[in-house]
């Protein structure tokens, strides 16, 4: 369904809903799978994105979401040198991803420490995206909901001891997607929630034993 | 929202209401968001466009390859048959809007960045030159964001489906119904003022030079509006469009589904691939990608 409001916004750092607005959200997920400031990302930039996204900025916007600026933050202009002020190193490629993809799309592989996260990400029009594939695992998640994403081994009762955790602190799932590499293999989950998850909820969810890389991410659409 | 605009003149002249009105009661009634968080939201996309016009018009910014700047600057003297009338102003505004959008500045997408001068142009030029309230802007950003949302769902708004006249094409219609309930049309009145500017942007293709959101999207911004005022002008005179207005949106939308790929946002024809395109194009993406690894 069409809101007036998908028509008459968003408001936004010009110059291309796709290749500004939407590449900036990318960033700004990818910033939320690390949870805390990003030391180092590696930008891949796919199709349109690599052929024509420095003069659309889409640049400069993935990096201001890296550093937690949204589609209507003026910062994006001065990202770069903003990123090379907080000592967050950046390195672009040009690439040509394998298998299907939107026109504009990137891969982001961003470090804190020894962490790390590898988030493929399609602008798919009107400043909307889709991320297709987090650390190998494909997912369709489009930002526009509090995310839960986590790893889990393939065991019985997962899914029960997260939403259970999810109720009993009234956080309500929107939608749920579970997918594995491989039968027996590790599952990513993704929880769309209403409203971002209680903390208390995250702390029961994190003392799950089958669980790894549990990350809440805010709303960022 | 509605996914027929003559459906929704007939809805809203026999609730004799607006459809700026109608839009809003819909929305609220769709129950996705209240009343208020629509006209909060509504209300800062005006505040936004009309910092974008200010930002423009001083004529100081650059785009980010420096193709396009310091036009809108050059209609605060205009010097032909109409100036200092509505008509010149909604043409510096537009230019302003689209002027900031390449620099990096913050607009409202209305309904994309590439098409963001055309409704800010329009409204606000024609609110320069009468008594308009803000709940009366509102409304008429309600309007807008009803033909949009029609627009949507029948044809496009993307330059890469449709070309240029799904952005700014589209883009014009929204702001010839605005424009209209601004200024007191009714709902029929309205849908006509859509139909009579959109049948002139049908065809219009997408060929912005190097695939930047520059030449000739900032210009096509300000014809746009001409084209609005166009619209405006003849239907609240009485003219009506012998097509249905939803006939003349599914146009487009049949014509965006058969143009070329060459004329679609790819920069491989019309303006973008002109020697003069190429050559401007070449030169400026150069230098784009020098400042990007002196910083990057």
């Amino acid at each position: 369904m069409v809101s007036i409001l998908d028509i008459i916004g968003p408001v936004m750092v010009g110059p291309s809903s796709s290749h500004t607005a939407g590449a900036c959200r990318i960033g700004l997920f990818a910033r939320g799978l690390l949870e805390g400031e990003p030391e180092s990302a590696r930008i891949e930039l796919h199709g349109s994105f690599a052929r024509t996204g420095t003069g659309h900025g889409t640049d400069r916007a993935i990096v201001g979401g890296l550093l937690g600026f949204f589609p209507d933050d003026e910062r994006l202009r001065e990202s770069l040198e903003l990123a090379a002020r907080a000592g967050l190193e950046v390195v672009f490629a040009n690439t040509r991803l394998r298998g299907e993809h939107h026109p504009n799309t990137t891969r982001i592989t961003v470090r804190r420490g020894r962490q790390e996260a590898v988030v493929t990400g399609s602008s798919i029009g009107a400043g909307r995206i889709l991320i297709t594939n987090i650390d190998g695992f494909a997912v369709e998640v489009t930002g526009a909901f509090p995310t839960l994403v986590f790893v889990a081994q393939d065991v019985p009762g997962i899914i029960a001891a997260v939403s259970t955790a999810l109720a009993q602190q009234g956080d309500n799932i929107a939608t749920m997607k579970v997918s594995r590499r491989q039968k027996g293999g590790d599952a990513i989950h993704i929880y769309e929630l209403d409203q971002p998850a209680s903390a208390r909820a995250m702390e029961v969810i994190r003392a799950i034993p089958a669980l790894s890389m549990i990350r809440s991410i805010p709303r960022i659409a | 929202m509605f996914d027929s605009l003559t459906e929704a003149v007939e809805r809203a002249e026999s609730q004799e209401i607006s459809l700026g009105e109608l839009a809003l009661r819909t929305e609220a009634e769709q129950g996705l968001r209240t009343r208020e968080t629509i006209e909060a939201a509504l209300t800062r996309a005006l505040e936004v466009m009309r910092q974008a016009v200010k930002r423009g018009l001083p004529g100081d910014l650059r785009s980010v390859s420096g193709l396009v700047g310091g036009d809108a600057a050059r209609l605060a003297h205009p010097a032909g048959p109409l100036a200092g009338t509505v008509f010149t102003d909604v043409l510096a505004s537009a230019l302003a809007v689209q002027e900031v959008n390449a620099a990096m500045g913050v607009i409202v997408a209305a309904p994309t960045a590439g098409g963001a001068g055309v409704l800010p142009g329009v409204l606000l030029g024609i609110a320069k030159h009468r008594q308009v309230s803000d709940a009366q802007m509102v409304a008429a950003l309600a309007t807008a964001g009803l033909v949009g949302a029609v627009v949507a769902v029948r044809a496009s708004l993307s330059g890469a489906e449709g070309g240029c006249q799904a952005e700014t094409g589209a883009a014009a219609g929204m702001a010839a119904a605005a424009g209209v309930e601004l200024l007191g049309g009714t709902p029929t009145e309205a849908a006509h003022a859509v139909a009579l500017t959109m049948q002139g942007t049908l065809g219009l293709v997408c060929d912005p030079l190097g695939g930047l959101v520059e030449v000739p999207c900032v210009y096509r911004n300000a014809t746009g509006g001409a084209m609005a005022l166009a619209g405006i002008e003849m239907a609240l005179a009485g003219v009506r469009f012998p097509i249905p207005v939803d006939e003349v949106i599914d146009t487009m939308g049949e014509i965006g589904r058969t143009m070329d790929v060459r004329y679609r946002e790819t920069a491989g024809g019309g303006l973008a691939a002109t020697p003069t395109g190429r050559k401007l194009a070449k030169e400026r993406l150069v230098q784009i990608k020098g400042k990007r690894n002196e910083t990057g």
